[in-house]
Parts: structure tokens; C-alpha cells; sequence
């Protein structure tokens, strides 16, 4: 259901029509369809899923979770710093 | 890799390990609905470090493993026919069929062909102009927009050669009907991250409402699974039933509208069997009548299934439930191996009967 | 792989060589156009004195000592990969073959099944590839075959080598000698060559710089056994990848086999394209790789060494044997769980779940 892994937008450029976008995997190239992610912009971080992407990674959410998974204290959830 | 090694981060996965063991207080089971959710837990060996407390149970999310044997042997009848060049997704050609499958037809003569994405099989419909290109659509709603733009292109570029045969499962339906089963008891869900990249969230709540259930949506690295089961399990503790988003860098509330749209114009709802499980409503996709030349069902109205036989020691529908543990099944390991497989949960290797048997046989002798 | 021309000058056959821009049947009749070929493109290319025999069979003296023999047989598809072709890696598949028992290659034969309609171009790089390998390895192809079948009836070529090999007196490498508390070395990075091979796959085409990792192994060898003469077992991790080496040395010594998968050198593009594909790289195939099993006082002196040699650049200690559940491999995951590494099902299918 779900092997969509995150590529980096390197190139972007249309073809019969389609938006299309050249992926960088961590050193491996491959073409994938933007159609159902009209904002996205060279350098954007994209999900993957069998040649579509599906949705730009949001950095900052990124950054925000990974601080507050990196501090949370289990205990100082009950008082609303949930997870 | 970025956004992957800092999810699979052996610091911060022992971290949450020790938040998660602090918060919980009882035991609770939760459900992951994805079955590459389940894959990633077992080959982390996630599920070995949990708490006592915590029981993970894996549901039905595999795609392979749901779709229906009736519609896996018209695949076969299909693919056996010298018109037809039949493209599918990998894990498709080792799914057992009521005789054979893909990978025999091919042995057979057969052209049964591995494609990457639906435009693959698109393409070769336009390189092979004499033969008709029947692709294998199957998925949960995170494939339904490939699919569908596969269709959508196919009319645009007007191209006669190609037909889908369709086997979309969705998955709130499938939530539905296991808490309605008398047998099925969880007490949280982990919703599968990338099917809500797509359909957002919003579905859930009036699950979580009328259930009264937490559902969280989780990621598929070990430390958003185990963020995923952290934020279930404070619910839980807390007494709330929210639907909440551990996925956050992918996942909206709203979900991708531009792909929703796209979904919604090629296909429609209808009552879908699952594989094991039986005819669950309202929980698949089928395409809508304006596109029904590129339906390979109505374009082979006389391919039938053979008669279809499943095999009697199979349990892959209680698996599928969380009803039973792959361990618990007669045949597991025995007369069903991943080279010999049974049912469709010991061949897709998103199955939870092959990511057992693959990485967990250790697991049977300890906690299970 | 090498770009020396066919020379198509100077033949006596009434039906010249030069008029077949491809093979047909007749080039495997055993007449005249079947003995032009092996003449002109075959001989021309191996060009030794054991081949110039041109028995049935060639002759030769063994050195004295224990020999050791293997064949295989290679039906890569595509012909022509990133960093090689089925000519090379014939030619160092077996001489690794050979390697793995500590054997120095003598001799290799070669089996040509070939499908009618062959670009003789193709025919002649091809056997050129496999001259400079064994040029680079100093040994010689003494003995050969040629058969044509139809159109339809083959991938464009099949070829068999067989190789024979002379071991080391005191030296005894074998899959059985694995021993509870022996160190698990690996020679370099894995997965290299299926990558290399499924990048240029039809239907599943992504751009890369990974090459296959074709290599004779033989000087890395011969550099280990100054190490210690006492190396238990080493195997090359080809088809199945390390997790089929490992499990093979597992069941024939009857031993566990445990290993720390952050500890095996993989390459970042390797990783990502095995991501992309849903594909496990500890199964993914290599054509220049070692897996060995070394007394654990050796072990810090062997990886030192193999490092010192260009094909063992990024060699590796990543685990070890155990008296713990015999005939299984178990891992240590990058999160510090544990999973059983089993021998792989089947062929590899990449997955969209």
C-alpha cells in the first residue's frame, strides 16, 4: 500500500501534457509524475509512490517533531506537551 | 538518505522506547493497518523491544493479500491470452491463483510484464500497438491516483490498447467493519501514513467518535512508529479518543486535493470482496461508467474465473483481522512456506505470515 | 571492456567470415563456417599455445598438489551492463570459483551457446572481454565449444566456463569449517552488481553511477593467505547476494551466523536505489566480492590487509559465528533489534508496498 520514500526535485519540465519531474533518491535518478503536486519547486523534498508524488515534505514540520521527540518527557505529557 | 537514516536512528528509537514504557500503565493492543507498517516493525525487530504491555496486531493493509482469488484468476485467464500483454506491479506475480500464477503463465508464454508505475504500462500500450495491454490496478486509496491518472491519460491521448482490471480496497471501510466484528478487539489504530497523504484524515473522526478509539496516523520508519504508538498510547492512558497526525511532514487534515479530485473522476465507491475477509460495503473503488472501455472486465466480458478453490488450511482472513497470530496457523512453516505459499499473506512480502516467517521465526519462542 | 576491432582480413573460407554480419546456424555445423569462426574470432582473440592444440580435447601437465575444479554458467541479460559484460564476468566468475578454495586458476575452458541472428560485433567484443580478463589473471582459455540455436532460443548468448585451479599446500578452505567464536569479514561494499544489472533492466531504467563490481579475486586472496594460511571458509557473494553465502555457510557447518548490519559497506546509491525498488541489499547480487571466515585473533591483521589491496578498499569485520541456533543467520538491526536474515524466495521482484 505504501512503499512511497522521499526524493529530492531536481528538474522539472512537461511531457504529453504531464507535469514531470527528474527525482534524486540519495545518488539514484529517476522520472516521476508532479501532476497531483502543482506547487512544487526544484529543490522540494517529495513522497514517492510507484512514479508519483504524492506530497512535499514540509522541513519545518520536520524539524519541529524530530526537537520534540528528541525532549519529550513522558510524564510532562499529561500536561499537554503530547507528543 | 535524508528524511530516512534519521528515522531509523538506534538513539532516538532506545529514547522513545523509555518514554513509551514510562506512559503506559496497562495493557493495550493497537492495530497497524498497513502492511508495510508491518514489514518495517518486524524487520526492525521494533516488536521484539516494545513493552510487555503493548500488543501490536497487524490488519488487513496489504493490497496483495486482499484481492479477491476470483479476481486474481481472471488475471491469470487474462495474461494467458496471446493478444494481451499483461503489465502488473512485482508482488502481484507470485500470488497464488486457484491453479497457478503470473510467474507460471510467464514460464507458460505468457508476456506478463513487471512495470514500476501505471505510465509504464501506458507506454508500452503505445509501443505495441497490435496487442492489448491489460495493467493490474491494484491498491489502497495511496495507489488510486497513479492509477487513475493512468486511465485519465489513456483517454487524453486516446489510446484504445489498454485496459485496467481493478482491484481498489479502501480502508475506512475496513475499519468499520472489524470493529463491528465481534472478534476483533483493539483498542487503538495506527492509520497507514501514506494512504492519508492522500485522503487526509478527516474520515477518521466520525470512526474515532462512534468507536470510540484513538487513531493515529504513523509513518513507516521505526521512529515514527514508535511516535505513532506513543501518541496512541497517551490517548489511551488520557481516556481520549482523538484522531491524531504523527506523520505531520506528510500527512494534512485535508490530504491532496488535486489527487482526491482525480480519484473521484475516474472512479467510484462500491461494495468491494476482500480476500479471506469476505464482501466488506462501500470499501472499494470501481471505475465509473464513462471510462468503461479501458475496464478490462467489460472489455473481456468472457474471460471467467475458473472455479475458484481456496486452499482449506489457509487462515489468511483471521491473519488479515489480527484474529490470529501467523505462529497460530497449522500450516505455518510446514505445508506454507514463501516458496510453497498457501494464501496471499505468505506471498506478498508485505504479508504478515512472510514478514514473520522472513525475520521472526526467533520471535516464536519468546514473547509473540 | 575492450574496443579492439575483429580482423576480418586474411581468410581462406570460400563463404568469408566478413559476409556474416551475424551468426546463422551454419556457424555451429562443425564444417567450414563453424571452423572459420573459432579461427578468426575465437582463437584470434585467446590466442595461447594450449588452445593452438585445436584438439578435441587439449592436453597438458597438472602441477603436482591438490587441484580444484568448477564450472558456471552465465546468462546475464542485458549483454553489456555499467562496468562489464557477460564475457568478463565468465571469465571471473569461475576464476573466483576457483579463488574461494585458495586456488591459483590454471586453466578455464569456454562453452558458447549462441543464438542465430548475433551481431558478430557483438560476438567479437564479447570474446575480446574475456581475453583481457584473462590477460589481467594470467590464465589461459585451453579448451572451447560452439553451438547455434534458432532464433528465439536463447538470450543472444549463453556461455559455460569451467576453470581448473591449483591449492596451496596447507591450505584448507571449505564450506564446512566455520567454528563458533571465528570472525565474519567481508571484502567491500555489497549489492554493486544487481543494481548495476536493474538499472539498465527494461521497465525498471533510473540513472545511476553504480558500475558492476566485476573482479577477479584471486590477489586479494593470495594477499589474505599471508595473513594466516588457517582461513576457515570464504565464499563469493554472487546470486542471493551475502544473505545466501551466509546461510549456506551456516547450514554446511552446522553453525549460527550473527552480524551487525551497520557494519556491512554498502554504497549510498546502492542503499537509495534499493529504497526506491523495496528491495532488501543483502540480497541483491555481487560479482567481486568475498565473504570470509578467519580465527578471531586474525581478524584485526586480515581486514588490515584486504584493506591494503584495491579490490578489498573497504573491507569489513561485521559479525561473527556462534554455537547459538546452528543454520541460522541472525542480524542486528540499525535500531538495535533482531531479525533472522533468511535465504532469499524466488526471484527478487521489487515492491510497491
Amino acid at each position: 500500500m505504501c512503499l512511497g520514500i522521499p526524493g529530492k526535485v531536481i528538474e522539472l519540465y512537461k511531457t504529453n501534457g504531464m507535469q514531470m519531474a527528474r527525482i534524486d533518491f540519495g545518488g539514484v535518478i529517476k522520472e516521476a509524475c508532479m501532476e497531483y503536486l502543482p506547487d512544487v519547486k526544484v529543490g522540494d523534498y517529495t513522497i514517492i509512490h510507484v512514479g508519483f508524488g504524492l506530497s512535499i515534505l514540509d522541513e519545518k514540520e520536520a524539524l519541529e517533531t524530530m526537537d520534540l521527540l528528541k525532549q519529550i518527557d513522558a510524564l510532562g505529557s499529561e500536561e499537554g506537551t503530547a507528543v | 538518505m535524508k528524511y530516512v537514516e534519521e528515522y531509523r536512528d538506534a538513539d532516538l528509537t532506545g529514547k522513545l522506547l523509555s518514554d513509551l514504557r514510562r506512559a503506559v500503565t496497562q495493557p493495550w493492543t493497537l492495530m497497524e493497518v498497513c502492511g508495510g507498517q508491518t514489514h518495517s516493525i518486524i524487520k526492525s525487530g521494533l516488536d521484539e523491544m516494545l513493552p510487555q504491555e503493548i500488543t501490536l496486531i497487524h490488519g488487513p493493509g496489504c493490497p496483495v493479500c486482499v484481492t479477491p482469488l476470483e479476481l486474481v484468476d481472471k488475471a491469470i485467464a487474462l495474461a494467458m491470452r496471446p493478444e494481451v500483454i499483461f503489465t502488473s506491479y512485482g508482488d502481484m506475480l507470485r500470488v497464488p491463483g486457484s491453479e497457478r500464477d503470473l510467474f507460471a503463465v510467464r514460464a507458460a508464454g505468457g508476456d506478463v510484464r513487471i512495470v514500476y508505475s501505471p505510465l509504464d504500462a501506458l507506454k508500452i500500450a503505445k509501443d505495441n500497438p497490435k496487442k492489448i495491454v491489460v495493467f493490474f490496478a491494484i491498491g489502497f486509496e495511496t495507489t488510486a491516483p497513479a492509477n487513475a491518472m493512468a486511465v485519465v491519460q489513456a483517454k487524453a491521448q486516446n489510446i484504445q490498447n489498454f485496459a485496467v482490471l481493478v482491484s481498489h480496497v479502501t480502508v475506512p471501510a475496513a475499519i468499520r467493519a472489524l470493529m463491528e466484528s465481534p472478534d476483533v478487539r483493539v483498542d487503538g489504530f495506527l492509520a497507514a501514513g501514506h494512504v492519508c497523504t492522500v485522503m487526509g484524515y478527516w474520515e477518521y473522526e466520525p470512526l474515532a467518535a462512534q468507536y470510540r478509539i484513538p487513531i493515529v496516523v504513523t509513518g513507516f520508519e521505526p521512529v515514527d512508529l514508535l511516535h505513532g504508538i506513543l501518541m496512541c498510547v497517551q490517548e489511551l492512558e488520557a481516556g481520549r479518543q482523538e484522531v491524531r497526525n504523527a506523520y505531520a511532514r506528510s500527512v494534512t487534515r485535508e490530504g491532496n486535493r488535486p489527487a482526491q479530485a482525480v480519484i473521484q473522476r475516474v472512479f467510484e465507491i462500491c461494495d468491494r470482496a476482500w480476500r479471506g475477509i469476505g464482501v466488506i460495503p462501500q470499501s472499494g473503488y470501481r471505475l465509473r461508467p464513462e471510462f468503461a472501455l479501458y475496464d478490462a472486465e467489460q472489455r473481456f466480458p468472457d474471460v471467467q474465473a475458473i472455479e475458484t478453490r481456496e486452499s482449506p488450511l489457509c487462515i489468511s482472513g483471521l491473519v488479515l483481522q489480527g484474529i490470529k497470530k501467523p505462529v497460530e496457523c497449522k500450516a505455518f512453516g510446514k505445508e506454507c512456506t514463501p516458496e510453497r505459499p498457501l494464501g496471499a499473506t505468505m506471498v506478498s512480502s508485505e504479508g504478515a505470515c512472510a514478514a514473520y516467517y522472513r525475520y521472526g521465526r526467533l520471535a516464536a519462542k519468546g514473547k509473540s | 571492456m575492450s574496443t579492439q576491432k575483429l580482423n576480418l582480413l586474411g581468410w581462406t573460407c570460400p563463404v568469408p567470415l566478413q559476409n556474416y554480419p551475424t551468426i546463422v546456424m551454419g556457424h555451429g555445423a562443425g564444417g567450414k563456417m563453424m571452423a572459420d569462426l573459432i579461427q578468426h574470432l575465437f582463437a584470434a582473440a585467446f590466442d595461447n599455445d594450449l588452445l593452438a592444440q585445436m584438439g578435441d580435447a587439449t592436453a597438458f601437465d597438472l602441477p603436482a598438489g591438490q587441484v580444484a575444479f568448477t564450472t558456471d554458467s552465465f546468462v546475464v541479460s542485458p549483454l553489456f551492463f555499467p562496468g562489464g559484460d557477460i564475457g568478463e564476468l565468465a571469465v571471473n566468475g569461475t576464476v573466483n570459483d576457483l579463488a574461494m578454495r585458495a586456488a591459483r586458476p590454471l586453466v578455464l575452458s569456454a562453452g558458447f551457446i549462441l543464438e542465430e541472428g548475433l551481431p558478430m560485433e557483438t560476438l567479437g567484443r564479447i570474446a575480446n572481454s574475456m581475453a583481457a580478463a584473462c590477460k589481467k589473471v594470467m590464465v589461459k582459455i585451453a579448451t572451447g565449444d560452439t553451438k547455434v540455436v534458432q532464433k528465439g532460443h536463447g538470450d543472444g548468448i549463453y556461455i559455460n566456463t569451467s576453470g581448473i585451479g591449483v591449492i596451496p599446500k596447507g591450505v584448507n578452505v571449505a564450506p564446512d569449517r566455520a567454528r563458533p567464536g571465528d570472525a565474519l569479514l567481508v571484502s567491500g561494499s555489497i549489492g554493486d552488481h544487481g543494481i548495476a544489472i536493474l538499472s539498465v533492466r527494461e521497465g525498471l531504467t533510473f540513472q545511476t553511477e553504480i558500475q558492476s563490481d566485476t573482479a577477479p579475486l584471486n590477489g586479494l586472496v593470495d594477499a589474505m593467505l599471508v595473513v594466516t594460511k588457517d582461513i576457515h571458509c570464504m565464499r563469493d557473494a554472487t546470486r542471493g547476494g551475502l544473505a545466501a553465502v551466509l546461510n549456506e555457510l551456516a547450514s554446511a557447518s552446522r553453525v549460527g551466523i550473527e552480524f551487525d548490519e551497520k557494519k556491512v559497506p554498502i554504497r549510498v546509491e546502492v542503499n537509495a536505489a534499493c529504497e526506491m525498488l523495496g528491495l532488501d541489499p543483502f540480497y541483491v547480487a555481487n560479482e567481486g566480492k568475498l565473504v570470509a571466515v578467519v580465527p578471531a585473533e586474525h581478524a584485526e591483521a586480515m581486514v588490515a590487509a584486504m584493506r591494503a589491496h584495491p579490490l578489498g578498499q573497504d573491507a569489513a569485520i561485521i559479525g561473527q559465528v556462534v554455537a547459538e541456533h546452528p543454520g541460522l543467520v541472525t542480524s542486528r538491526t540499525s535500531i538495535g533489534g533482531k531479525r533472522v536474515v533468511d535465504l532469499p524466495t524466488g526471484e527478487l521482484l521489487p515492491r510497491i508496498c
